[in-house]
């Protein structure tokens, strides 16, 4: 420390050149540090794990009568492409809403928790540009996780059991490779059902400085959304809820694809993505970083 | 100091500056002039508002009222330009724990617009090699001490050439080799052209370092100048040391100087201040290494010297050690923030 020679020289300081880089250094940061984070990992380890057991469940076990457990659960035992599928239909209600949450609320508040928020700002990120960074690092998390599902499932499946053309449900039968496709499609599906969970989560992650709050603040609008999407006296409310359309994606495994019910969730999804994300936005810019 | 006239050569400059939070007022109407390339002491005790302050001078709060220019330029409208020349260590340091210490430079690093992706690995080895980490980069930062977590602050702030520096605390937590090496760190930042305004509550520190210095007190700026004028506006007292205290105190008492301290170790040392500065108490009595003894210097009131010692004699004290001592910062901090025994005043 006591060396004046070092490479730093703040004679050499000049104002800032005309055009700053745009922000996909920072992007490529923030990935590496989401995914490069063990919690991270273990919550993909968590979601692979429910393929696994459930094959693992089901193979252990003589046979399952068709129309007991989640659906598909019977055909498994017929094509080992189907855990993938069943797997990600399990995980809907409840842990890709968790996961996701968990990332999305963590945002920004993880930031304000560590303090390495005011380090961010004082870089400078710019609030506009972290906080783009920041969805953007939820939404690649919205779209590794389905896919940890499926193609865990797929794998398990195709290890335990046999594979073969697929019969899909409108009796058309396609082959193996197809059918990884359309398991692919189906993960998309899921991702762009998350991504107005993640606005959501980004919202009330600009709120506070405690990261467990803003998370379960979000994994608790999850459910709130699919209760209120259960009870048949709040039907007017129920297509604006962003959880509408999440297992909506039987139709991705019809032949040809009805693509309507994926158009629709795209639309709800943009519309929370929007409003969200404006709300942050107005919280975040204005914000006193005290954290 | 006028705003029109030395804006160009001043780091930092606020106008009633404010800030309120709920019926709290953290702080209150304060102007800041921070010359360029000065070493800027910024005093207070805790919970003055000097954090709050600065957290308004990097826009990461917003003002209540008043106005901000850092490098000439308004805060905090002009982030994009004013930020990426400026270091900061602010309420000490933050950092992911689970990434190590080059990985988290790194990722600030990317934080910042204008730094090159090229030269990164090159700027981050060598601020950590300026503070000493080195030995330690790999490492996560969850294994470091406070002490190499602070040191890991201050090289974030040294990743790009910079022309100011805001270091709040610097020194907190680190061990007296540390607080050595950020003193000569400072000075050699300073040395190279830079403005660095450090926060502190550590007067010595400050007054080791510094060309200026301001004083918080309660959210009001207090005082401001430079460190010759902050000490002189200080009462010069006198130190003497003598078998015969009860006469030297008629004397003292004679020629209208007000005890600030009385005898200390029973070695006779009696101190007095000079002139009608009020009750002096407190600490400032040390004479430790810290402590300025200047002879030149007038001693303050309308009695000299001399004429003290003149008396001194003329009614038999036998004179052993006289000195006529400068106020030091830390008696001037005290009078001005009204801490310890000088509530009263």
């Amino acid at each position: 420390m006591t060396s004046t020679d070092g490479a730093v020289d703040v004679r050499a300081a000049e104002p800032p050149s005309g055009r700053p880089s745009s922000g996909w250094p920072l992007l490529a940061s923030e990935l590496t540090v989401l995914f490069r984070r063990r919690r991270t990992w273990a919550m993909m380890l968590a979601l692979a794990a429910v393929p696994v057991l459930m094959a693992i469940a089901v193979r252990a076990s003589s046979a399952v009568p068709p129309g007991r457990g989640p659906a598909f659960l019977d055909r498994i035992t017929q094509n080992g492409l189907f855990v993938g599928v069943t797997a990600m239909l399990v995980c809907v209600p409840l842990f890709l809403p968790l996961t996701v949450g968990v990332v999305a609320g963590d945002t920004i508040a993880g930031e304000a928790g560590l303090g390495t928020l005011r380090y961010l700002l004082v870089a400078p990120a710019g609030r506009v540009r972290l906080l783009l960074v920041k969805y953007a690092g939820a939404a690649a998390f919205c779209i590794v996780a389905p896919l940890v599902v499926a193609l865990a499932g797929a794998g398990i499946g195709a290890a335990l059991f046999p594979v073969g053309p697929v019969t899909l449900l409108s009796g058309d039968v396609i082959t193996p490779e197809e059918a990884v496709v359309r398991l692919v499609l189906v993960a998309a599906y899921l991702t762009v059902s998350l991504l107005g969970l993640s606005a959501v989560g980004l919202f009330l992650s600009t709120l506070t400085d405690v990261p467990v709050g803003a998370m379960a603040a979000t994994i608790v609008a999850s459910v709130v959304s699919q209760v209120l999407g259960e009870l048949p006296q709040l039907e007017w409310l129920h297509p604006w809820l962003f959880s509408h359309y999440w297992f909506g994606f039987a139709d991705l495994l019809r032949q040809p694809i009805a693509w309507d019910s994926f158009g629709n969730n795209a639309l709800l999804q943009a519309g929370y993505i929007a409003v969200f994300g404006a709300l942050a936005y107005g919280r975040f810019v204005t914000k006193d970083i005290l954290s | 100091m006028t705003a029109a006239g030395r804006g160009g050569e001043l780091a930092i400059e606020t106008h009633g500056l404010s800030k309120r939070f709920g019926h709290q007022l953290a702080v209150d109407g304060v102007d800041l002039s921070v010359p360029k390339g000065s070493v800027f002491g910024f005093l207070g005790p805790n919970g003055s508002g000097k954090t709050t302050t600065i957290r308004m001078l990097l826009g990461l709060a917003g003002a209540t009222d008043g106005s901000v220019s850092v490098l000439g330029l308004e805060m905090p409208d002009r982030f994009r330009e004013v930020l990426p020349r400026v270091g900061a260590l602010v309420e000490g340091p933050a950092f992911y724990p689970f990434l190590s210490g080059a990985a988290n430079l790194r990722r600030l690093d990317a934080a910042d617009p204008h730094a090159e992706a090229s030269t990164r690995r090159a700027r981050v080895d060598a601020a950590l090699e300026r503070v000493g980490l080195t030995h330690a980069a790999g490492k996560k930062v969850r294994a470091y001490s406070l002490g190499m977590k602070q040191r890991l602050g201050i090289a974030n702030a040294l990743l790009s050439p910079r022309e100011l520096l805001v270091l709040d605390e610097p020194t907190n937590g680190l061990d007296p080799q540390g607080t050595r090496e950020v003193r000569s760190l400072v000075r050699s930042l300073a040395a190279d052209g830079a403005t660095v305004f450090v926060s502190s509550h550590l007067l010595a520190e400050v007054e080791q370092i510094c060309t200026h210095a301001a004083v918080m007190s309660a959210g009001r700026l207090v005082a401001q100048g430079t460190l010759p004028e902050l000490r002189d506006a200080g009462k010069a007292r006198i130190r003497l040391v003598t078998p015969d205290a009860g006469l030297a105190e008629d004397v003292f008492a004679r020629l209208g100087m007000t005890p600030v301290g009385g005898r200390s170790n029973g070695a006779l040392v009696y101190s007095a201040s000079v002139g009608e500065a009020g009750v002096q108490a407190g600490p400032g009595q040390k004479a430790g290494p810290g402590g300025r003894t200047d002879g030149a210097a007038p001693a303050g009131g309308e009695v000299e010297p001399e004429a003290i010692v003149a008396a001194l004699v003329a009614a038999g004290v036998r004179v052993r050690g006289f000195a006529v001592e400068q106020g030091s910062l830390e008696d001037r901090f005290v009078a001005l923030t009204g801490e310890g025994f000088d509530i009263a005043q």
